[in-house]
Order: structure tokens, then C-alpha cells, then sequence
């Protein structure tokens, strides 16, 4: 199922992305080719998990699995086949949460395994401008392992390509900014603000691709 | 290769001589960037080299469209008009109601190109100015939205006109009817038009370096000089007037009009594109073309020369348009 993955990101997601975002990316270097790595997002849209998909490195893109919600992305034969094989999603159980399961299982077998996986902290697709509070499911996924690098990636725009409800996705330049890795400290409080503040300051750097 | 070689043959000698020359410039750039960081080792020559690698993408896009015909200019033309609005579009104030509206003014590129396919000059001059002028507004009512209406309506209109419309009419000339006497052929008319239009771009950025002192607009392009404009203005004129007869039909009184206004429209389509900028708070429309910028920082003098170099060889020469 590898070669359909990398058939369908890079022959046709690939320019499908570029057509409708432009696709622009500032410190493409900065993003790990190995794992583990964790990535983490802000979240408007389900163009954000393409969008970062299409922009990898292609040699680190067997490696790459974002993180989403079980009870949305399993839902259904279809759906499920599509987020197993081709999204290769690690799923997350959020509706689950709080029951005793550990929810983060699959999140980190996959970066035991050498994973790169992707986590939108905010949990859930905001409206685009403002940040919502992060979750710190993540904290524990660096804490569990804290030789993985966490890069930050502030993804602007693409809450207006294909915003939340939306069913057409309309052509606007998103940009996608890459900081550099920050690493477990030991506190999770700490850790949690330098990645808010991290990714604020990327969001800052952003182009005004934004409502007016 | 015999048909390569017979393609190549069917071209007017003019054109392949003149894309001969940019591939030389091009080729001399490449050897000075090549030499620059060992005279001066301290440098950093990394946007300079990328500058011009970027070139060898678009000269290599624009010529093989030129040799390929009227249909291939259309459609790389389509695609820059595309790739223009959008960046127009996501940076411009627009309203988060307008999804639907920046839709429609997609729309309008394919419609506003297919009058170059079929050929009818007079409503490809009304469709954008007159049409979707009403159109998109009349749209926008649909919505609901009256906050910053005029605004918006406006906005997408300056879009349209400057990415869609004006930028068409370097596609429209690949038209130019036959029995006018066209020596380079209507890709020769197309070519002097690029040539001419970046010559000048070029040439008023190394004047600008070399003499530069007076500023000329410093509230809007503070590194724009009185002695790059007036460097890079003789240079373009000087090249309009000795190369033009090579590829256009322009002679006489129309050949120094344009040697005069030319190298001007570019001038002001590079300030007021960047007044528009400033007022976004960007200083590159996109990251596209890497060392340049976006799409839209490359042809914003273009957006400008393209419609009076188009109206002047109508007003002297192509009398049958």
C-alpha cells in the first residue's frame, strides 16, 4: 500500500494543493526527515493535513502519519480505508479521553516504530484566526519520548480555502511556516508555553493571507 | 530530430535569433555570478544565482509557448492570470462572505480568454471593464453583506482588470492578423513585448545600483532612484528604437512613442503594484519564483506595458484588428 500512498500524495494531491494554495513554505529545512519527530499544527482545515502532506519531503513521506480523531476519520468503510492507507492516520480516540483508555496508544507505537506524526494540539479545526487552548496529549508524547524533536508549523490560510462546514474549496495562497524544534524540558507547563509561544511567533512572521 | 529540425525551420529566423540572444544574456549572467563571489568573496551572491536560475524557468515556459503557437500562449497565459489573481485575491481585503465571489472571479479568466480563442477583439475589450464590472457587484447583493461593500467591489475589479484583463493582451497580440506585415510573426510582436518590458526592469535595477543617489518615490519604493528611472528609461528606448524594427512592424512616429512610453508604463506598473503592497503590509506577493518573489512581483510592469504596447501597434500598424 506504500507505492499507492506515495502515487496518490505526490501524482495527484500534490498538484491538486498547488492549484487551490499556492502551497508557499518558509523553512522547509527545518522539518525532520527521521524519526521520532513530532509535528505540531495550529488547525482550521482539513486542507492542513493535505497541505503538509503534499509539502514533505518526498524520502520522509512513508514516515509521516498525522494524528486524527477516530470517531470522524474511521467512520464508515470508505472513509476508514482512505484515512488508513493513504491519510496512513495514527487514530485518536478522543471521544474516549478521560475513560482510563490510553488514548495515545497508537500515537506512541507509531513513534516507538520511528514515526514522524503529526498533532494538531488545538484538538479540534478552529475558525482560522485565533488559537484555541492546546490539549497536552502532546506534552505526554514528548515526555514519553524526549529524544523526539517537536517542530512547530503554523499553517496560514487554509481555514479560508475549505473552512469547517464548507463543502466547495475555493483557490487562496496559504503559506506554511516551519520553527525550529524545541525539546522536552521535564515540565509539562513549560513545555506547553514554549510551544504556544512558538507557534505564535511563526503566526506573527505570517502573510496577512487573511479575512478582512 | 527531423522534426524538431523542420519546427524549428517553419519559425521566423528573427524570432529564433532573438530568443538566441536571451539565452546568450542569460548564459553571460550565469558566467558573472559564477565569477562575482571570488572578486568579492565576503558576499552573499545566493539570491542573485537564484534569481537567475528562475529566469531559465520562465524563459524556458515563455519560448517554447512562443514556438508553440497561439494556443500555448493562451493557456500559459490562462495560468498566469490564474496564478496572479489568487495571489491578488488572498492578500487584498476580502470579506470572509466573499468565498463565492472570489469563485466567480475565477470564472471570469477562462471566459474573458476564450474571446482571444474565438478571435472577437470588441467583446474582449467590454467583457471585464463593462460586464463582470456590473456582474460581481450585482453578485456581492446576493450575499447580503454591506460592510465595505464599494470596497470589496472595487478590489475584485482592480484584480480582474490588472491580472485577467491587462496581462491578456500580451496573449491577445499572438492574434495579430497576418496580412498585416508582421516581420518576426505575431510571436516576434509578443517577444519584443517581454524583452523590452523585463530589459527595462533590469536595466533600471543595475542604473540603480551603479549611480543611484535621488530618490524618486521613497513613500512608496524607498531603493528607486531618479538615476535608475532615467538610466534604465534611455537604455529600454535605445533598445526599442534599434531593435524594434527586427520584430515589430513599428516604424517612424510609432516606434518612438513607444521607445518614449514604454520603458514609463513599466516604471509605473512596478510603483503603483507596490503601493498596494505596502498598503497590505507585504513586500512579496508570494513566494513563487524563487530569488523574485510572487508571480505578480515579476509581472507587475507587464500589467502595465501590455496594454499601451497593444494599442500603439493598433493605432500605427495593425489597421486590420
Amino acid at each position: 500500500m506504500r507505492w499507492l500512498r506515495r502515487a496518490v500524495i505526490v501524482a495527484i494531491a500534490r498538484p491538486i494543493a498547488r492549484v487551490f494554495t499556492g502551497a508557499d513554505i518558509v523553512g522547509r529545512e527545518k522539518l525532520p526527515l527521521k524519526g521520532p519527530a513530532i509535528l505540531v499544527a495550529n488547525h482550521a482545515s482539513h486542507v492542513d493535513t493535505v497541505l503538509l502532506l503534499t509539502i514533505y519531503p518526498s524520502k520522509a513521506l512513508d514516515r509521516v502519519r498525522p494524528a486524527a480523531a477516530a470517531d470522524y476519520f474511521l467512520k464508515g468503510r470508505l472513509m476508514s480505508w482512505f484515512s488508513r492507507n493513504i491519510l496512513a492516520i495514527v487514530p485518536v480516540a478522543r471521544d474516549r479521553a478521560g475513560s482510563g483508555e490510553d488514548v495515545l496508544a497508537p500515537a506512541r507505537e507509531a513513534l516507538a516504530a520511528g514515526d514522524i506524526v503529526l498533532i494538531f494540539p488545538e484538538g479540534t479545526r478552529g475558525d482560522g484566526e485565533e488559537m484555541s487552548k492546546l490539549k497536552s496529549g502532546v506534552a505526554r508524547l514528548a515526555a514519553a519520548f524526549p529524544e523526539a524533536p517537536v517542530t512547530p508549523i503554523w499553517l496560514q490560510g487554509a481555514g479560508r480555502v475549505l473552512p469547517k462546514g464548507a463543502h466547495v474549496p475555493v483557490p487562496l495562497n496559504c503559506t506554511v511556516l516551519v520553527g525550529e524544534a524545541i525539546r522536552w524540558g521535564g515540565d509539562r507547563a513549560a513545555f506547553m508555553e514554549e510551544m504556544r509561544v512558538a507557534l505564535e511567533a511563526l503566526k506573527a512572521l505570517a502573510p496577512p493571507q487573511r479575512w478582512a | 530530430m527531423d522534426l524538431i529540425a523542420r519546427a524549428f525551420a517553419a519559425q521566423p529566423p528573427a524570432l529564433l535569433w532573438g530568443l538566441g540572444g536571451v539565452l546568450g544574456v542569460l548564459t553571460l549572467a550565469v558566467a558573472i555570478t559564477a565569477v562575482l563571489p571570488r572578486l568579492n568573496p565576503g558576499k552573499d551572491y545566493t539570491n542573485l544565482s537564484q534569481r537567475i536560475t528562475s529566469w531559465w524557468v520562465m524563459i524556458a515556459l515563455l519560448a517554447g509557448a512562443l514556438l508553440l503557437g497561439w494556443v500555448a500562449v493562451l493557456v500559459l497565459f490562462v495560468v498566469i492570470s490564474f496564478i496572479g489573481l489568487r495571489e491578488f485575491l488572498s492578500l487584498a481585503h476580502i470579506r470572509p462572505e466573499d468565498r463565492l465571489i472570489v469563485l466567480l472571479a475565477y470564472v471570469c479568466i477562462p471566459i474573458s480568454y476564450a474571446f482571444i480563442a474565438i478571435d472577437r477583439y470588441g467583446m474582449y475589450l467590454v467583457f471585464i471593464p463593462v460586464y463582470v464590472f456590473m456582474f460581481l457587484p450585482f453578485a456581492m447583493t446576493w450575499i447580503g453583506q454591506t460592510r465595505a461593500f464599494l470596497a470589496t467591489a472595487a478590489t475584485f475589479h482592480w484584480g480582474l482588470v490588472t491580472c485577467v484583463y491587462n496581462l491578456g493582451f500580451a496573449a491577445f497580440l499572438m492574434r495579430a492578423p497576418l496580412t498585416d506585415h508582421l516581420p518576426a510573426g505575431p510571436a516576434g510582436l509578443v517577444f519584443f513585448l517581454l524583452v523590452a518590458t523585463e530589459a527595462n526592469d533590469v536595466m533600471q535595477y543595475v542604473w540603480g545600483k551603479l549611480l543611484g543617489r535621488h530618490k524618486i518615490i521613497p513613500k512608496v519604493s524607498p531603493n528607486k532612484t531618479w538615476e535608475g528611472f532615467i538610466g534604465g528609461w534611455a537604455t529600454t528606448a535605445a533598445l526599442i528604437w534599434f531593435l524594434g524594427p527586427v520584430f515589430t512592424p513599428l516604424s517612424g512616429l510609432g516606434l518612438a512613442v513607444t521607445a518614449i512610453f514604454l520603458p514609463v508604463a513599466g516604471f509605473a506598473g512596478d510603483v503603483t503594484m507596490s503601493a498596494i503592497k505596502r498598503d497590505i503590509g507585504v513586500k512579496d506577493s508570494s513566494a513563487l519564483i524563487p530569488g523574485h518573489g510572487g508571480l505578480l512581483d515579476r509581472a507587475d510592469s507587464l500589467i502595465f506595458t501590455a496594454p499601451l504596447y497593444f494599442h500603439i501597434l493598433i493605432f500605427f500598424c495593425l489597421r486590420d484588428f
